[in-house]
């Protein structure tokens, strides 16, 4: 059934208990994201290690966030948090990019689980244009809040 | 509402819209309730616009071949058919891309009052001017009124909204006032459905001296509208959302208002006499029709008026009455579903929001149109409206003369279906 192929169960358990949630201290930057189509919003931060700055191997120490809106961009950025947590600012900007690729692709990329992990569960979702932009909130939040926090340190 | 009309042959209609034939998502019978959105066409809507374009398509007043000619009458024959539609002269009748734009038209053409001349004193608003509209209205009557108070140094005033979602008017002595220049409201709330006191909203306009403008994108669909007899200034409607092609609307103005206003879109087909050094303006409505005009769509819209002329607007208006009701009734028999707007019928029309408890609008509506059920999903353009009622977003299905009761039906099941779905009941 079309419907099972786009809320697959780990959309629907990331959905029910998202991880990472809730805004929390202390953070380098926060990005606020809007959806005019629907007004979902997400308010994201992230806090990278000390050596933050331009250095893409800093490592995303937190990302915390808040917001309201639809499963699936409830569920695509608890998946972020478990996606970069841990990892180089590099790493993440690189799965970052497999992520709006595979949501880009109108269900013609098939998605890597090395890299993508609980993302390849978005790859019904890829399917429906109306939904890309809410799998990619949470994800645009992340990387503007990023280059905040690298843009910011530029000017230090 | 007229008990006494007879119901629609529902059976005869569908046929008359081949969309409606479809299916969708795995063979799913389309239910198509997103018509507050778009309408869909019956063929001869379709027809009208396909035998214009192989016999008669040319630029319209302009040219003086036989094609000319034809096209002319037959774009100026679609005017006069809607104008009587909406018990308007053929004259106060401007035709537009769209209703935005003719909201656009009279946002704009007031700020170009102040190079219209003596005639177009009247339109002129600067600081110390009021503009007021409503909480409840779709961006379209909203954006242009705070974008003409920027340009302007008006300033925007608005009438609330009560929770259950009729228009608060007790403070209209107090926001209509000797400072105001516009009262724009909607007729019927694409969201709410609720119909507002356009006379008592003109009345206390005209005692004031402001001008009324309307936005009955919701109401000439769906009811029978007499925009003369409401003594309203300027009211627009969208060709799309009453059973005619995209690309058309249309901007009433009361003639002498039209006669003094000042152009907004400048070029050929409106002007009187161009010089190097300046140019004069046709009468309306040509003076507000620069360019060669969208053509094949208006014809599209005479044919749409007169099919719904040929089933009786009062009947439309009874027969969606009667699918709303059911619609409230049933929808309110589900736990966890709200209504957002009027649940009582009195001045309301058939758009129906709601919210499901712990299903998103955006899962409701996917697993609606997994059904075939399409709804719209969102805040509907009238995000004021969505935070004042304390919700980020609902879902809607509005109703036309060719759903049935087997439509409200399976978008009951549908919204049991998505709480099914998401475990929450």
């Amino acid at each position: 059934m079309q419907l099972d192929q786009m809320y697959q169960e780990i959309i629907l358990d990331h959905y029910k208990n998202p991880h990472g949630r809730g805004l929390r201290e202390p953070f380098d930057a926060e990005s606020h994201q809007i959806n005019p189509v629907c007004g979902d919003e997400v308010s994201l931060r992230v806090n990278l290690d000390g050596a933050a700055g331009t250095d893409p191997s800093a490592t995303v120490v937190d990302v915390s966030y808040d917001g309201q809106g639809c499963s699936i961009s409830q569920a695509a950025t608890s998946v972020l948090t478990d996606l970069v947590i841990g990892r180089t600012v590099r790493d993440a900007f690189d799965v970052h990019a497999a992520f709006v690729e595979l949501m880009q692709g109108r269900g013609q990329v098939e998605p890597d689980e090395d890299v993508l992990g609980d993302g390849i569960a978005f790859a019904g979702v890829a399917k429906y244009p109306a939904r890309v932009k809410c799998a990619l909130l949470g994800w645009m939040a992340f990387k503007d809040a990023v280059s905040r926090s690298t843009g910011k340190e530029e000017t230090r | 509402m007229t008990s006494t009309a007879t119901p629609l042959d529902i059976v005869t209609i569908k046929a008359d819209f081949p969309i409606l034939a479809r299916t969708v998502r795995d063979g799913k019978r389309l239910v198509y309730l997103d018509s507050g959105a778009t309408a869909q066409r019956p063929t001869q809507v379709l027809d009208a616009e396909r035998a214009f374009l192989e016999t008669s398509n040319a630029a319209v007043h302009r040219g003086a071949h036989q094609l000319a000619e034809e096209a002319t009458d037959a774009y100026e024959s679609a005017r006069a058919r809607v104008a009587r539609f909406v018990g308007a002269r053929p004259e106060e009748v401007v035709f537009t891309k769209n209703a935005t734009e003719g909201l656009n038209l009279v946002a704009y053409a007031m700020s170009n009052a102040a190079t219209g001349g003596p005639e177009a004193e009247r339109f002129r608003v600067g600081p110390g001017d009021e503009i007021v509209v409503t909480e409840m209205e779709h961006h379209a009557n909203l954006v242009p009124w705070q974008q003409l108070c920027q340009r302007t140094g008006a300033t925007l005033r608005w009438f609330g909204v009560t929770d259950e979602g009729r228009l608060d008017l007790g403070d209209l002595d107090e926001l209509v006032t000797e400072r105001t220049r516009v009262v724009a409201f909607t007729h019927q709330s694409n969201v709410l459905g609720t119909v507002n006191p356009v006379a008592a909203l003109v009345d206390r306009a005209r005692q004031v001296g402001a001008l009324t403008v309307v936005d009955a994108c919701q109401s000439v669909p769906h009811l029978p509208v007499d925009l003369a007899g409401l003594g309203v200034d300027f009211a627009v409607f969208s060709g799309h959302k009453m059973l005619g092609p995209s690309g058309v609307g249309v901007l009433y103005g009361r003639s002498e208002l039209l006669e003094s206003l000042p152009p907004f879109v400048t070029g050929g087909s409106m002007i009187e006499m161009v010089r190097m050094e300046g140019s004069t303006f046709a009468p309306p409505p040509q003076r507000f029709e620069a360019g060669v005009p969208m053509t094949s769509q208006a014809v599209g819209l005479g044919a749409a008026v007169d099919y719904l002329s040929v089933v009786g607007m009062e009947r439309i208006a009874a027969h969606e009455h009667l699918l709303t009701e059911a619609a409230l009734s049933a929808l309110s028999e589900v736990p966890g579903v709200s209504i957002v707007g009027p649940t009582s019928m009195v001045d309301r029309g058939g758009a129906v929001s709601f919210t499901v408890d712990g299903v998103h609008p955006h899962d409701a509506g996917q697993v609606l149109d997994s059904l075939g059920v399409a709804v719209r999903v969102g805040h509907h353009c009238a995000w004021p409206l969505h935070r004042r009622m304390a919700v980020p977003a609902t879902v809607r299905a509005t109703f036309y003369l060719y759903n049935d009761l087997d439509d409200v039906t399976t978008l009951v099941e549908g919204v049991r279906e998505a709480q099914r779905f998401f475990g929450t009941a």
